[in-house]
């Protein structure tokens, strides 16, 4: 009886976004009299940082300090409509009609400072510090703060803006499958490897190795957070959970943490990430969505990882040292495929 | 451990940004780690009641009678709801985007196809008075033969799970039984290839397993309206369903969400809402409604179980020349999501690779277990799980190193997709090499040198003759308006099966864009059939160019005007 280790390979893209279209998201963004800004939505931050990654959207956009700006989301007398936060769609659709908003913003802004300092709003930059000035002569200036007040008290401007972002609704062709199913691609590699143990069937991860390539990073945190967990969250798809442990037979459902098997903190395994940042033409500021797509490599992965560790094939998730060890017994005992 | 390889792909972005691309804190992360971040169960109400369903024990079983008197005398019981208690017990949750019949009640008062099925509800002061009551409800079932797989479902004879669809199957554009992918000759390559090689996978039934399970709870406003905190994960697909449920105009909802312990999918579904503003409507007064962790796990939609078989015909260098899918995703009772994520799936198929010859049918087919519903990764998660194993099975075969063979099938800019829509934007090869390298894990020089900006498109750009088929039509249906080819030509709106109830509700619905229909284009170009398999090295034909981009310039509609802005609270 003896532990083998192997190594297992997979490659996957994802594509971001609700298949064909037809999912719309919308902004609203407005400052008070101080130059705070507020950004309405009525999309949903489940824990991914709907919020902070919006945030961050429009204070580049507006070009205001990040500070200068929060995030109000999902109420629906106050938030424009939004199709929900699902799909990978959030930072990639939201984000989008968070920029339109912010330009009209910030076009009333730039206007409310061109006619304060008597020069064509075209000629204004923003430094992303809180000041507007002509662009060449810096000492030409006037503070978003000081253009947002004379813009409410004394020109009668709002300083607002609305924003929709909608890829219209692709057909399909029931001949061919014929469609535009969405507007871009996350991609992803990852090496496993895990250690079997011939005897009991148990299968360890060992560590994890992996490339994903999701667009800009908008924020190389939040990114960090989802690859990390959603990784994991792979990992405990391909041999840990299901709600039907002999699906289709549907005895033995777990109805509680401790009936459904999840990874515990001793399980989890080291993983080393690199990000690739290839922008998407049509996402805000190139960004994509790395929301679902970390989990998927790890499935295969790992069921590949085990194939060359002791040479058995599983094909139904997830991966149980049951399954394993049937499996090892068919074949007359672990056959190891060597380190590729 | 983290890095960020800002030298690939360094001239298609600028890094100079003032605030994208900064490691920014979120702004609700000191309420998070202070346990301080307020979620829908945090609200607290006077006279708050507790609803809790009765739910079947049988996997499939017709309804005789349901007795709730015995439960009406329990104390702190205000009110048991049946099925004819909701004005409008009928849905299907992306009838908002016109897809799919009504297929599921609310609150099921003929028959149940699932174990868990709510039957009734019990209203009452406490959620153990709830409790208590739930278990005095004598229900006498007739119980009915159930069928749990997939395959067993479409057999003939099968036991009918959901009446609006008979033959266990979804019905695609009011078509076919199933959604199909046809792109070349996979039968013909076959026949040229050097090795068949055959799989078959199963995708397992998956918990989201949020850490707040589902919930809503519904107050009466002063106004006439109704004040909803809700965990769900779109906060207009719960406002609409709940407004066609009710029969209620939309602008009496007020939905308040937004912070959310955990979605991952399961939070879509919109069955809280309904039932937590019915109560209010029933009582006047506010109610709670969220499952127990036994009901998150058995009753809550999960992320489906799917089957999928795969068929490649393989040169003996590695060349991938067809590839055949079947594929049946176990949708359970009801519809919820599934036929829509196969869309998504077909349009994913063959995976990131350009193989010449695809062709997949996938079914959406229903069985007597838990609907299933999203989950991170819908549509893509389970036949990346059989594609990826499949590549691994098909590198062993061939003796081949299973990332060379993946980089020498890698599908790069230029590429002509199965769907019919050029590939641009890749990175597959890219994100090999690096992982390749991450792990120490050997490459060829000639693998190393390949990438996901050259060698694409030319003859890889074409689309080749197609063979396409009738097979799996049905009658009786017309198509919805969306994800069609073709407008029916009586009324628009709702798709109709046979059995489906003429309901229009009358509530004030999501306009669906209706001016995407075009002409139905020819089947197949008269083009000579495509010799399968020339991989990069083919002598460029002239490319596709009239093809339609995968990326399309985002076209901005705006529809309505605010007129004023002012009024944005916080809370």
């Amino acid at each position: 009886m003896a532990l083998h280790r192997g190594r297992g390979f997979a490659a996957i893209n994802y594509p971001i976004g609700m298949n064909l279209g037809g999912d719309p998201s919308q902004a609203l963004v407005h400052s008070n009299p101080g130059g705070k800004f507020m950004v309405a939505l009525s999309s949903i931050d489940l824990g991914q940082g709907m919020k902070s990654v919006t945030r961050q959207i429009a204070a580049e956009t507006l070009g205001v300090p990040v500070e200068d700006v929060y995030v109000d989301t999902a109420d629906s007398d106050t938030g424009p409509h939004c199709m929900g936060s699902f799909a990978s769609r959030g930072t990639h659709r939201v984000g989008n009609a968070v920029i339109e908003a912010a330009r009209e913003a910030r076009a009333v802004m730039l206007e409310a400072a061109a006619e304060e300092l008597e020069v064509d709003p075209g000629d204004l930059v923003t430094d992303g510090q809180g000041n507007i000035h002509v662009k060449g002569a810096p000492s030409r200036t006037i503070t978003t703060a000081e253009a947002c007040a004379a813009a409410q008290f004394r020109q009668g401007r709002t300083v607002s803006g609305r924003g929709i972002f909608l890829i219209p609704l692709s057909e399909v062709d029931p001949e061919t499958g014929e469609q535009t199913p969405v507007s871009c691609f996350a991609h992803a590699a990852m090496i496993v490897e895990v250690e079997v143990d011939d005897e009991t069937g148990e299968v360890a991860v060992l560590e994890m190795n992996s490339a994903y390539e999701l667009g800009r990073a908008l924020n190389p945190k939040l990114v960090e957070q989802q690859l990390v967990g959603g990784a994991w969250m792979g990992m405990s798809h391909a041999a840990w959970e299901t709600t039907e442990p002999y699906y289709p037979d549907r005895d033995h459902g777990p109805i509680d943490f401790n009936s459904y098997l999840m990874p515990g903190p001793g399980d989890i395994a080291p993983h080393s990430i690199a990000v690739l940042e290839r922008p998407a033409p049509d996402g805000p500021y190139g960004g994509k969505g790395p929301g679902e797509m970390c989990a998927n490599p790890v499935l295969p992965a790992v069921a590949n990882a085990v194939f060359n560790a002791v040479g058995v094939r599983i094909d139904e998730l997830p991966i149980t040292p049951e399954k394993v060890l049937r499996g090892i017994r068919a074949n007359g005992g672990a056959r190891p495929q060597g380190r590729p | 451990m983290i890095e960020f390889r800002k030298e690939y792909f360094a001239d298609e972005r600028d890094d100079n940004l003032n605030e994208i691309g900064k490691p920014t804190q979120r702004q609700d992360a000191l309420g998070h780690v202070t346990g301080r971040s307020p979620y829908f169960d945090d609200h607290l109400f006077e006279g708050l009641l507790h609803i809790r369903c009765v739910r079947s024990p049988h996997d499939h079983a017709r309804i005789r009678r349901i007795d709730t008197s015995a439960a009406e005398r329990m104390p702190g019981v205000v009110r048991i709801v049946l099925g004819k208690d909701v004005p409008n017990n009928l849905n299907t949750l992306l009838s908002l985007l016109d897809f799919g019949i009504d297929d599921e009640p609310l609150i099921s008062d003929k028959k149940v196809s699932y174990k868990g099925e709510p039957v009734a509800a019990v209203i009452a002061e406490s959620e153990r008075a709830a409790r208590d009551a739930v278990a005095q409800v004598r229900v006498d079932w007739e119980v009915l033969p159930a069928v749990l797989d997939v395959e067993e479902a479409i057999k003939p004879g099968a036991p009918v799970v959901n009446d609006v669809y008979p033959g266990n199957r979804f019905v695609y554009h009011g078509k076919y039984d199933h959604q199909k992918l046809r792109f070349g000759d996979v039968e013909a390559a076959f026949r040229q290839a050097d090795r068949i090689i055959e799989g078959r996978y199963q995708m397992s039934p998956i918990e989201q397993a949020p850490t707040e399970t589902c919930g809503a709870i519904a107050a009466p406003e002063t106004n006439d309206r109704y004040v909803v905190y809700t965990s769900t994960q779109a906060l207009f697909f719960s406002l609409d369903t709940t407004s066609k449920l009710l029969r209620v105009p939309s602008n009496r909802l007020h939905l308040i969400g937004g912070t959310v312990g955990g979605g991952f999918g399961g939070k879509v579904d919109s069955l809280h809402e309904p039932m937590a503003v019915l109560g209010t409507m029933l009582t006047g007064r506010p109610c709670k409604y969220i499952f127990d962790r036994h009901e998150e796990m058995q009753v809550g939609a999960p992320r489906g179980a799917e089957r999928w078989y795969l068929k490649d015909g393989v040169m003996n260098d590695g060349r991938i020349i067809a590839r055949k899918f079947t594929g049946y995703f176990d949708s359970g009772a009801y519809t919820r999501l599934s036929s829509y994520a196969i869309i998504k799936a077909v349009g994913h198929l063959p995976g990131p690779y350009t193989i010449p010859n695809v062709y997949a049918d996938v079914y959406c087919v229903f069985t007597n277990r838990t609907p299933a519903t999203a989950m991170r990764g819908f549509g893509i998660t389970g036949v990346d799980f059989a594609i990826e194993c499949h590549m691994d099975k098909i590198a062993h075969e061939l003796g081949m190193d299973p990332i060379e063979l993946r980089i020498l099938n890698a599908y790069r800019d230029g590429d002509m997709k199965a769907h019919r829509r050029l590939a641009k934007n890749t990175a597959l090869i890219e994100c090999c090499h690096v992982a390749a390298e991450k792990a120490g894990w050997p490459l060829s020089q000639a693998a190393r040198q390949a990438s996901s900006l050259r060698d694409g498109g030319g003859a890889r750009a074409e689309i080749p003759h197609t063979v396409t088929d009738q097979h799996g039509r049905v009658e009786g249906y017309t198509a919805g308006s969306y994800a069609q080819k073709k407008r029916p030509s009586g009324p628009a709106g709702q798709a109709r099966g046979p059995q489906s109830p003429a309901s229009h509700p009358s509530r004030d619905s999501i306009a669906v864009p209706s001016s995407f229909d075009r002409a139905p284009q020819p089947m197949s170009r008269p083009a000579p059939s495509a010799p399968p398999a020339s991989a990069a090295v083919a002598p460029p034909p002239p490319p596709a160019a009239q093809r339609p981009a995968e990326q399309h310039a985002p076209e901005q509609r705006r529809v309505t005007r605010f007129s004023s802005i002012s009024g944005l609270r916080r809370r």
